[in-house]
């Protein structure tokens, strides 16, 4: 089952993975993290195809994806 | 034994630093290193080393700073118009605390002056030159085979303090020949050895049997209080080396000296020949040579004062750097006087001896 | 369950400095990778510049050298001549490379020096906030052209890849985008190709990334892409420059 993860440790918000996304399936969490910005989140990780396409975008390299 | 041969400073300090272990050489040609470069281009490959003449001083003393990240012994040379481009370089040599050795064969300035031998930067060698808090051991030559011995004790200075040291001379210096004897080659052995001394902190990945390092060769730091703790560190090195390292010569320094002069390089050379004379016709005159003009020999100076001593003579080939240290040296006890000359001009032994005689 | 992308290992556990959406961090990851894929992490050394760009020297997870305003590319020839059994890179931003240190790039790729050097070009200065770059495109506001680049006063931008693949020695020189994933993907590639050839020591490899500077150009993140691929790629045409593998006597 595909799941993609965000560190938040390193996100910064920027939302270029949110753009990335086909399946439309991230978001900015309700949470900040410590640096006080709303990372990223998946909502719906069952409709993950892990097409990386998130992780090839992140500037940050905040994102794993699994398969 | 070692042979002597005959040889020109530029010459003799190539070799001498090829001999103590300088594999790698960049640098940028100009009167009156030529042939120090020439002789490197010659020698470098010989031994297996790295000779570059570089596209400009800065990406000359650029080169300088990575080889010497890699822990290498390295140099570069110049003359004064060249140097002053390879200020910015040896601040960030500094401020990276990384060993290096750099030649400036004087020429006279400002601007690009002339080619003539001159003694014009001092200032800028002795007292920053580049931007921020930082000091080069600065060591001044006043024969080839002074010079030639000091290409060794700098990569040794430089090694031991990791910090950048320059050999002060200039055009005469470079340009003469004299014989010269020189210390026996290293070995590879020998230069690895001593390129092994810096692996607790150069870059080192997979030469030292490990395959993988961290380390950063910078001087970049943004934190004001880790910063300023940086620089009183580099302060306390400074101090060590004002402590252990000052280098001079007492030539005819006695109780009963009336004037006492202090000259560096090719200047005490000429005053040194004055003194002589003056001597023949009964005058006590004495001369302190700084060898090393930072750290500068302010003690050795004050203390070769004696009741006897009537005035301090400066001798430069400027208008007048040093005499601000020999001031501070002697600290308001005597008049300090001076003589020089700007422009490239070498004073004769004849003005050196007026100048003494007017106090006499 | 397998991991099938993660951060690289030839990238420290250290949040980049970079702004939100700052594109300077996609070109570490990828050289990153490209360094983990060719399993040279142990064998690679790295310069990093002035600029946004100047903590490069605490990401990679190799042996690096912090280098003065431009002169990467001199102090990774002293470093790539003391070690020459390593893989040394630079990583340069526009004002870095293609203005104050322009004859040091120019002499390093004119002596095929061994070395890769990473182009960063956001056609601007981002560290000191957003003054006109050698690359600022005409016509474009920053805060020293405040009226707009004026390219009768103060010229075009430099194209640097066509400038270095003017001369003889390099190996591999290709202008890439990272303005989206499909493009950073196919930039990728030619990350891995400069890499692989440096580890080779086929000569001298040049990539230039055109990229954004979202804060000073006053475009966020997303949008900041948009601008750049309307009017950057225009100018600053994606491709291949020199690639010497592809030519008979490079491909040895
Ligand atoms: C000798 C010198 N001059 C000027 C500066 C100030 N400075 C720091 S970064 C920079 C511009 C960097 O711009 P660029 O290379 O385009 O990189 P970016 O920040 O856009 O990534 C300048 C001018 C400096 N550090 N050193
Ligand atoms: S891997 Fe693809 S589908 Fe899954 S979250 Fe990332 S971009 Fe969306
Ligand atoms: S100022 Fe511009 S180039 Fe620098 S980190 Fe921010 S967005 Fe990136």
């Amino acid at each position: 089952m595909p799941k993609m993860t965000v560190d938040p440790y390193y996100c910064k918000g920027c939302g270029l993975c949110i753009k990335a996304c086909p399946k439309k399936i991230i978001r900015f969490s309700e949470e900040i993290n410590a640096k006080g910005y709303h990372y990223a989140e998946c909502f719906d990780q069952d409709s993950c195809i892990a097409c990386k396409l998130c992780y090839v975008t992140c500037p940050d390299v905040a994102i794993t994806v699994e398969k | 034994m070692a042979q002597k041969v005959l040889m020109k400073g530029n010459e003799a300090v190539a070799e001498a630093a090829i001999r103590a272990g300088c594999r790698l050489y960049f640098a940028y040609p100009i009167t009156p290193q030529s042939e120090l470069i020439e002789y490197m281009a010659k020698m470098m490959p010989k031994v297996k080393g790295t000779f570059i003449q570089a596209e400009s001083e800065v990406a000359a003393i650029n080169m300088v700073y990575g080889a010497s990240g890699c822990g290498r012994r390295v140099m570069t040379s110049s003359s004064s118009p060249g140097i002053s481009l390879k200020m910015e370089g040896l601040s960030y040599i500094a401020g990276a605390k990384l060993p290096a050795v750099v030649v400036n064969i004087q020429r006279g300035g400002p601007g690009l002056g002339d080619i003539q031998p001159s003694q014009a930067d001092y200032f800028q060698a002795t007292k920053g030159g580049g931007h921020g808090d930082y000091r080069l051991i600065v060591l001044a030559p006043n024969s080839v085979q002074e010079f030639a011995d000091m290409a060794s004790e700098a990569f040794d200075l430089a090694d031991k303090y990791r910090n950048p040291v320059m050999l002060l001379a200039d055009g005469l210096l470079g340009q003469m020949m004299e014989p010269v004897e020189f210390k026996p080659a290293k070995t590879e052995e020998e230069i690895e050895k001593l390129n092994k001394q810096h692996y607790d902190w150069c870059m080192r990945t997979n030469e030292d049997g490990d395959d993988r390092h961290h380390h950063e060769i910078n001087s970049l730091e943004l934190d004001p209080n880790v910063l300023e703790k940086h620089v009183l560190s580099l302060h306390e090195k400074y101090k060590d080396i004002q402590k252990n390292e000052v280098r001079y010569e007492k030539i005819n320094v006695k109780d009963d000296n009336e004037i006492l002069c202090v000259a560096y390089g090719t200047a005490s050379r000429i005053v040194k020949s004055a003194i002589t004379e003056l001597q023949k016709e009964g005058h006590s005159v004495g001369l302190v040579r700084p060898i090393t003009v930072w750290p500068y020999p302010s003690e050795v100076i004050a203390n070769s004062i004696t009741k006897k001593t009537k005035k301090v003579i400066v001798f430069e080939l400027s208008l007048g750097q040093m005499v601000e240290d020999v001031k501070l040296a002697v600290n308001g006890k005597l008049p300090v006087d001076f003589l020089g000359r700007a422009g490239g001009i070498v004073f004769t032994p004849d003005e050196v001896i007026a100048k003494i005689k007017e106090s006499l | 369950m397998q991991v099938i992308a993660q951060r690289p290992k030839s990238l420290r556990d250290i949040p980049f400095t970079y702004c939100p959406g700052c594109l300077h961090g996609v070109a570490h990851r990828l050289i990153a990778e490209s360094m983990d894929e060719l399993d040279i992490r142990n064998k690679t050394m790295g310069v990093a510049p002035v600029g946004c760009s100047v903590f490069a020297y605490k990401f990679f997870d190799c042996d690096m050298a912090q280098a003065a305003h431009g002169r990467a590319p001199a102090v990774a020839t002293g470093m790539k001549r003391s070690r020459p059994d390593m893989c040394v890179f630079t990583y340069q931003g526009d004002g870095d490379l293609a203005a104050i240190g322009t004859a040091e790039i120019v002499h390093a790729a004119n002596r095929g020096e061994n070395i890769t050097v990473f182009f960063v070009n956001n056609a601007i200065y981002g560290m000191t906030g957003g003054q006109m770059a050698p690359t600022t495109l005409p016509g474009m506001k920053t805060s020293t052209s405040p009226y707009g680049r004026d390219a009768d006063d103060i010229g075009y931008p430099i194209k640097a890849s066509e400038l270095l693949a003017t001369l003889e020695a390099p190996y591999y020189i290709e202008r890439v985008s990272l303005l989206s994933p499909q493009e950073i993907l196919k930039a990728k590639k030619c990350v891995h190709s400069a890499l692989k050839y440096n580890k080779e020591k086929r000569g001298f490899t040049f990539i230039e990334f055109i990229s954004t500077c979202p804060t000073n150009w006053g475009i966020e993140p997303i949008k900041s892409r948009d601008w750049a691929r309307e009017n950057m790629l225009k100018f600053f045409e994606i491709g291949c420059f020199r690639d010497k593998s592809k030519t008979v006597e490079g491909g040895k």
